[in-house]
């Protein structure tokens, strides 16, 4: 049994690469769909992971899979859209929600263009889906330097960024740096959406953001064990799915959000903070004490 | 401590405050009355500066905008996000710690203690999301303790608030009072005003009165507040002042 979990590692360098990057990336990006989900969020992250495609794409056009050309692409692609959409909510006095699905739907449908002009269906799959298995050096390094950035960022807009989610009145009252912290924040999560699409593709990279906290949020009331939980899962979801997908040759971010899919589902009916279950018990026990 | 001379305040040129002249003294402990669409918050907003005077200014002597401590009327306190109470009055010492300095254990005996004082004794390591909605309003008034602010202003803190509550806080405001602290709350509650503030500013978009709050409630100015102040501020006239650009 433990040579079945050990043994890919040991023998294979790719699974020992994959394992290293999907460390990095489960640190740093799990943290921030915490505050992402704490937002209500969760599904403005999903659509910027799409805007990233066609800077991406480009990035592919002008220098085939390239590590930096990509995320350099997916970097201003992805700020752009959330500045635009931003931007368009405010001078046109529509909703920013809407205007997020319109840029991000047309740049998820540009970038698919893009790359099928120029690429075969295995770009396009790797682009979608990721590589977790064919990490790279400068990939490995992009990695560590993003989750580096983030966590130390994170820390400094903490505080801030807390008081700007539970009470934003009371933080303009005492501070500037609201807005600080929400652009600060915003760029935190294009930054890891970016890094996460090497190993997970675009479009899985925000799962593997947003469903640890989602799932989080079924067993613990507090903020920073919510965090660390949230990691813990992120990860342990990486492993499981990286063993699977090794072993049943099924692709490997699928994989890991399928896993922490239904980890999630599980969490609904037996989470000790809100469960149904949980719930269903705590009101038979008030009724038989009372 | 504040003096409004000749104060004109508004949005889009239909003013909610008109050429208002008083002053709010240091030790004041005034109870702001008025109609609906008086200009009651948006005279607590302009002394915050988050409204612009039209014409006429705010006087600030002896103190600056940041010994102001603010509780707006209705607070957007997202109070299922999973913070704990002491955590939630612990930002109170924002102005101290800003974003890196360390809690120590001498602040979480100041938040036990403002817990202590608002009622809250134990509810420490409690979730936002577990407070009644009068808990919740002794929690806000524990976080303004801990900012140690020269001038109070309390934008309707007694709505939708439980009688026990209310009773409880005003007991508390007194006793800031007593030590010191300048205290302006906008109040519906006319007898809440009678028994508890000696002073009172009636407004209903021009001062109707201000003083003694027994003199300044009497049947003929609260006739007078009643019928000026009907209606919505948007409907009123376009004042005849030139528009600040």
């Amino acid at each position: 049994m433990f040579d079945t979990l050990i043994q890919p590692f040991v023998e294979f360098a790719f699974m020992r690469r994959a394992l290293v990057g999907m460390f990095l990336l489960s640190v740093s990006t799990a943290p921030v769909g915490v505050f992402l989900m704490l937002r209500r969020m969760s599904l403005t992250g999903d659509a910027m992971s799409h805007a990233i495609l066609p800077g991406a794409a480009i990035g592919f056009l002008f220098a085939g899979l390239s590590v930096t050309a990509m995320t350099i692409g997916g970097l201003i692609a992805g700020s752009l859209v959330v500045l635009l959409s931003g931007f368009t909510a405010r001078k046109t006095g529509t909703g920013e929600d809407s205007n997020l699905a319109a840029y991000y739907l047309t740049s998820l449908a540009a970038g698919v263009m893009i790359i099928s002009m120029s690429g075969s269906n295995v770009d396009l799959m790797h682009v979608l889906f990721g590589s977790a298995l064919g990490l790279d050096n400068t990939a490995l390094i992009l990695l560590y330097i993003i989750s580096a950035i983030t966590l130390v960022c994170l820390t400094l807009i903490y505080r801030p960024l807390v008081l700007e989610c539970v009470d934003p009145d009371y933080l303009k009252s005492i501070s500037r740096l609201g807005s600080v912290a929400h652009y600060g924040f915003l760029i935190l999560v294009v930054l890891n959406l970016v890094s996460g699409f090497h190993a997970m593709g675009t479009l899985m990279s925000v799962g593997l953001m947003v469903l640890p906290a989602a799932i989080s949020r079924f067993w613990v009331k507090q903020l920073e064990p919510m965090i660390v939980l949230s990691v813990l899962i992120a990860f342990s979801a990486c492993l499981t799915g990286l063993l699977l997908s090794f072993y049943f040759n099924i692709p490997t971010s699928p994989m890991i959000i399928t896993t922490l899919g239904a980890t999630y589902f599980l969490s609904i009916f037996v989470g000790l903070n809100n469960g149904i279950a949980t719930r269903f018990l705590m009101k038979k026990q008030k009724h038989l004490s009372a | 401590m504040l003096d409004f001379h000749n104060l004109t305040l508004g949005y889009n040129r239909h003013p909610a405050v008109h050429h208002l002249t008083a002053s709010i003294n240091s030790g004041d402990f005034v109870a702001l009355v008025g109609p609906n669409g008086a200009g009651k918050s948006t005279l607590m907003k302009s002394i915050l500066g988050h409204v612009s005077p039209m014409e006429g200014e705010i006087q600030f002597r002896g103190i600056t905008r940041e010994d102001v401590s603010y509780l707006p009327q209705a607070s957007a306190v997202d109070r299922q996000f999973p913070l704990t109470v002491e955590q939630f009055v612990a930002s109170g010492l924002w102005q101290e710690k800003r974003t890196h300095k360390a809690y120590r254990k001498v602040d979480f005996d100041t938040v036990k203690d403002a817990l202590v004082k608002v009622g809250l004794a134990g509810f420490e390591k409690r979730t936002l999301d577990a407070l009644s909605g009068g808990q919740f309003q002794r929690l806000l008034f524990a976080r303004k303790l801990m900012q140690q602010a020269k001038l109070l202003l309390l934008d309707e803190p007694f709505t939708g608030v439980d009688e026990q509550t209310i009773d409880d806080l005003m007991v508390l405001l007194t006793k800031l009072h007593g030590q010191g602290a300048t205290i302006v709350a906008v109040i519906h509650n006319l007898n809440l005003v009678r028994r508890y503030f000696p002073k009172t500013l009636l407004l209903s978009r021009e001062l109707i009165a201000i003083g003694e709050t027994q003199t300044v409630l009497s049947p003929e100015n609260l006739l007078r507040a009643s019928t000026i102040g009907f209606g919505d501020h948007v409907h009123a006239e376009v004042c005849e002042v030139p528009e600040r650009v």
